[in-house]
């Protein structure tokens, strides 16, 4: 058993390892949904909760399939429960925010292809976690996402009032922002001892 | 779904070429970009993975098409992740019998091919309204043009970053290699890059068009 202390495993996934800026996983709704900052709290927010009980669900059914010894149905389950607990978040949003749900759009059903939960199922159990760091990494993912999206929704807003010549208008100029926050974290590396 | 015939297309040379260029999924849909930016640091990891991607994207497309008559329309997203996972763990052992050390170096991005969204579009989009054999066709297309798009970034990230070609140095021995390319932000550099001499090809060209309409204009 792992004895990394918690903080060590929430600092490592909110930012030494960020999951957007140093491991390029959930790049679509990054780059789709980071063009205010309101929406993209939001969707940091649904991220984060569908992170954590896929997190929490991933760790039950790696156990049981441990115990049945039927490890390669794992991918499959794996994205079964994601894509259920999507749907859920899905319904919950309609019901009680129909604006919030307007405005996420296509990307909110999304979240089920969005690489950064998947990943997090899948390294979780490469690393071995216990439950408890499990869902610690969990929200240190979720929180590092969100972070990436906010960070990024704010300099799109700026960039939205400054005259940008039209070869680099759209998405070459997302990517190169980004970059620039990916070498900017970059600076992060080592903090938290550890990779991945 | 006999009532709808007319959505099916003509297999022509486009049904193959479209995922090229036209509709490339990576420069032109912005689709699947995870894999494209995380493995590309290398010209081998970038073709086996547009290798992976394209046979699970080819095989799912078939079988989705194949049974496209039998899913009911509430479930068919479930049924097409299923359909697709079960793909992925087809490639996941097959890599890890064939090569641990590409097992090693693609990571979890080979269980990520499940959440490839270029996938499930052509599932959604095209697999479950046509005929088998433009389907066949239009996926290997966009598994080619998918493809590519890994190649022309792992290529220039190689190059760059470490200064060789499929592991063969190209540069006299003092070259330094811009390790920045070969790390995270090099994969949104290069891929920025790229964007951007697509918009300025396509801009040029549309400025030429307008300038021979203008032409024909005044001739008149």
């Amino acid at each position: 058993m792992h004895a990394e202390p918690l903080s060590l495993i929430f600092l490592n996934a909110a930012i030494v390892n960020n999951f957007v800026l140093a491991l390029f996983l959930g790049i679509c709704p990054f780059l789709g949904v980071s063009a205010k900052k309101e929406t993209a709290w939001n969707m940091g927010l649904a991220t984060l909760f569908v992170m954590l009980v896929s997190s929490a669900a991933a760790f039950g059914i790696n156990w049981l399939l441990t115990e049945l010894d039927l490890l390669f149905l794992r991918l499959i389950c794996y994205i079964a429960v994601i894509a259920s607990t999507v749907q859920l978040v899905e319904m919950f949003v309609k019901r009680f925010s129909p604006a919030l749900f307007r405005s996420l759009g296509i990307f909110l059903p999304l979240i089920t292809t969005n690489c950064a939960i998947l990943g997090l199922a899948l390294f979780q159990t490469a690393k071995e976690y216990d439950f408890l760091q499990s869902l610690v990494y969990a929200l240190g993912a979720g929180a590092g996402f969100t972070l990436a999206l906010m960070l990024m929704a704010g300099l799109r807003e700026k960039l939205a009032l400054a005259r940008v010549p039209s070869v680099s208008q759209g998405a070459a100029m997302s990517l190169m922002l980004a970059g620039l926050l990916s070498l900017a974290f970059m600076g992060f590396a080592g903090l938290g001892g550890g990779h991945g | 779904m006999a009532e709808l015939p007319n959505t099916e297309e003509r297999l022509t040379p486009d049904t193959f070429l479209r995922g090229l260029w036209e509709e490339n999924p990576v420069f032109v849909m912005l689709l699947g970009m995870c894999p494209v930016l995380a493995v590309t640091s290398t010209t081998i990891n970038a073709l086996a993975m547009g290798l992976a991607t394209t046979f699970v994207l080819v095989s799912s497309s078939l079988l989705v098409s194949l049974l496209r008559s039998w899913i009911p329309k509430q479930v068919r997203i479930a049924s097409y992740i299923v359909i697709i996972a079960t793909f992925v763990t087809i490639v996941d052992y097959a890599i890890q019998a064939i090569s641990l050390e590409l097992y090693a170096a693609l990571g979890a991005f080979i269980q990520l091919i499940v959440a490839n969204c270029v996938i499930l579009g052509r599932a959604e989009a095209y697999a479950s309204k046509q005929r088998i054999m433009t389907t066949l066709v239009n996926s290997l297309g966009m598994g080619a043009g998918f493809t590519l798009a890994l190649l022309s970034l792992g290529g220039v990230r190689e190059i760059l970053g470490n200064g060789t070609i499929l592991g063969i140095s190209i540069f006299p021995a003092d070259f330094q290699p811009w390790i920045v390319m070969i790390l995270p932000p090099g994969g949104f550099f290069v891929l920025g890059g790229w964007l951007l001499l697509f918009n300025w090809l396509r801009l040029r060209k549309e400025r030429k068009e307008a300038e021979q309409i203008g032409v024909t204009a005044h001739a008149r």
